[in-house]
């Protein structure tokens, strides 16, 4: 088992003092708990064990639960779930003190290839942050990124643990149209486009990897929680995955590592 | 053949059903009928099991041509509606043989349609639904919007269902102006007094820059507490009313994504949905505040309708 070093911490905020959760109606068919105002790491593990808690009430008439940044969404169906039910069963969830120094986590290796016309954004982004491209390349797959929560649209992945260093505006003009697959840089997000879509990412690279499939079950290759790492790939290595993937050869490299927190 | 073949494919035609609502944690979107309320009704009045999918037709409909022997209802808004050059009514089911051939003209009352055909579709779910997701490419037929020259594939040996029909006073009604119910959204301390004053009071409009994701409405600014508009994303439901910066709300509608980064002022009510759902550019608006039990009450009152045309239909087999 690997043991990872603190490295991932050091681009997010480290926060401990939580609120009480608060729970608020989000529409006639979903609660919101409301868990804190921040983002991160130490935040989101506190909203998966309030989410992985409510999945332990086996309440009938939960039909839905989403972590997102800060909170966690649950729905229900009010004809057969009396709303006042619920919010004791809410009510009722205790979180334990986190005091938890380790965590095991699935890391899902990305390969990207970040070279040639999949990668047309790369050398202004190296440019604007004055370094190289060998550099941005080493920077970009240095360390995971927690995918915090999906949404926006089917697949996509809000990551935190992106370098400063990479830090670049949108685009001022918006492509028409992004490759899924594409892997972007927008401010101090980087993430990957799951379907073809319209976007002002910078782009500096391309996955051959279905991060969305809907024919697949489940769909995705990650859930909120989970992390990713960057793996830079030659353009021959990634002609390569790219048919292993139309031949059903591929398996994506999911590994389970120990996380630890200092 | 038991197929459909679609002569004209109308305005915006597309195969909808009740969505996607289990795979919102992977950030699909839950998608699926506008007017889930009309959706289920044409449903029942084919036999079909409420959930089952049907055309959804906006504004002008399309001339489509049966093979096979089938029940079909329309139900909705109000339309013109002709088999074989005979006119025929919404909210009300009919049969249909080979050769039959059904034009659904322009939408007069309310936006949408809903056509039901006894039996659904022969396609394949994907992700567990028929409906049409077009930003995605997937769902009901290819994925995409009806067009000329398709033919889309119908169950085959359906059995004959007696023909039904929604009471007088069941027949839901659309007019141009319209008082949706809401209950208060979380983010509602975020605006100033002057902001939610206008929210409860003003007239607000549906502009053209609407679509099956959002409504963008015009109205007087609701006005945020300084630097509040925008929000950490969170979830946003059917019905959520996002208000970006400049103070003009959105409506969250079937396509809509899973989280936004708007407050969140207020959630149209789900028995008001298929109200939203029907209304045209330019139509307008009040807003009126509800209590969640009777949210709750009035979406028992809506289901209850449903479960009464079912017994209906049941009782006359």
């Amino acid at each position: 088992m690997q043991v990872w070093r603190t490295k991932i911490l050091l681009f997010h905020p480290l926060i401990n003092d939580f609120m009480k959760p608060i729970i608020q109606v989000n529409g006639d068919q979903s609660f919101i708990i409301k868990l804190g105002d921040v983002i991160s790491p130490q935040l989101h593990r506190r909203v998966k064990q309030y989410a992985q808690q409510v999945h332990k009430l086996d309440l009938e008439g939960i039909t839905q639960v989403i972590c997102t940044y800060t909170d966690v969404c649950v729905y229900y169906n009010p004809l057969s779930l009396a709303y006042a039910k619920l919010i004791d069963a809410l009510k009722s969830i205790d979180l334990e003190e986190d005091d938890l120094k380790s965590e095991r986590v699935n890391v899902l290796s990305i390969p990207v290839c970040y070279q040639g016309a999949i990668a047309p954004d790369i050398e202004y982004v190296a440019n604007y942050n004055q370094m190289s491209t060998a550099e941005l390349v080493h920077l970009h797959c240095e360390a995971p990124y927690l995918i915090y929560m999906l949404g926006f649209s089917p697949g996509f992945v809000y990551l935190g643990g992106l370098n400063p260093r990479l830090e670049t505006p949108r685009k001022e003009v918006p492509r028409q149209a992004i490759n899924a697959g594409a892997v972007g840089i927008a401010g101090n997000q980087t993430g990957i486009y799951p379907i073809v879509s319209p976007g002002g990412w910078q782009i500096i690279g391309q996955t051959p990897l279905q991060m969305f499939a809907p024919d697949r079950e489940p769909p995705v290759l990650v859930q909120s929680g989970d992390y990713i790492q960057f793996e830079a790939i030659s353009e021959q290595e990634y002609k390569l995955i790219e048919q292993e993937i139309e031949e059903g050869n591929y398996n994506p490299v999911i590994q389970t590592k120990e996380l630890t927190y200092e | 053949m038991s197929s459909i073949d679609v002569i004209q494919a109308g305005l915006f035609t597309s195969i909808q059903d009740l969505g996607r609502p289990n795979y919102q944690h992977i950030g699909m979107p839950v998608g699926g009928a506008m007017d889930t309320f009309a959706l289920q009704m044409a449903n029942i009045l084919v036999g079909n099991e409420a959930s089952e999918a049907c055309l959804e037709i906006t504004m002008r409909g399309p001339v489509l041509k049966f093979n096979g022997s089938y029940t079909l209802a329309a139900a909705g808004g109000a339309c013109e509606l002709k088999l074989n050059e005979t006119d025929i009514s919404c909210h009300q089911s009919y049969k249909v043989v080979s050769g039959d051939v059904l034009k659904i003209g322009l939408v007069t009352e309310g936006l949408r349609i809903y056509l039901a055909i006894s039996g659904g579709f022969n396609l394949p779910k994907v992700m567990g639904s028929h409906s049409t997701y077009l930003r995605g490419g997937l769902g009901g037929f290819n994925g995409r919007a009806l067009k000329p020259d398709d033919s889309i594939p119908l169950k085959s040996n359906v059995p004959p269902v007696s023909l039904r029909k929604v009471r007088e006073q069941n027949i839901p009604h659309y007019p141009k102006h319209v008082k949706l119910r809401f209950v208060a959204g979380p983010d509602r301390e975020r605006f100033t007094k002057d902001g939610i004053y206008n929210f409860l009071n003003e007239i607000y409009t549906l502009s053209p820059q609407s679509d099956r994701m959002g409504y963008r409405l015009t109205g007087p600014v609701i006005s945020h507490k300084n630097q509040q508009a925008d929000i950490i994303s969170s979830a946003i439901a059917f019905g959520t009313i996002q208000v970006p910066g400049e103070g003009q709300p959105i409506i969250m509608m079937a396509d809509r994504q899973t989280v936004g980064g708007y407050a969140r002022i207020a959630h149209v009510i789900s028995a008001d949905l298929h109200k939203l759902a029907q209304m045209k550019p330019g139509d307008t608006m009040r807003f009126v505040e509800v209590k969640l039990e009777e949210a709750h009450r009035l979406l028992k009152e809506q289901r209850n309708l449903l479960n009464d045309l079912y017994e209906l239909s049941a009782s006359d087999k």
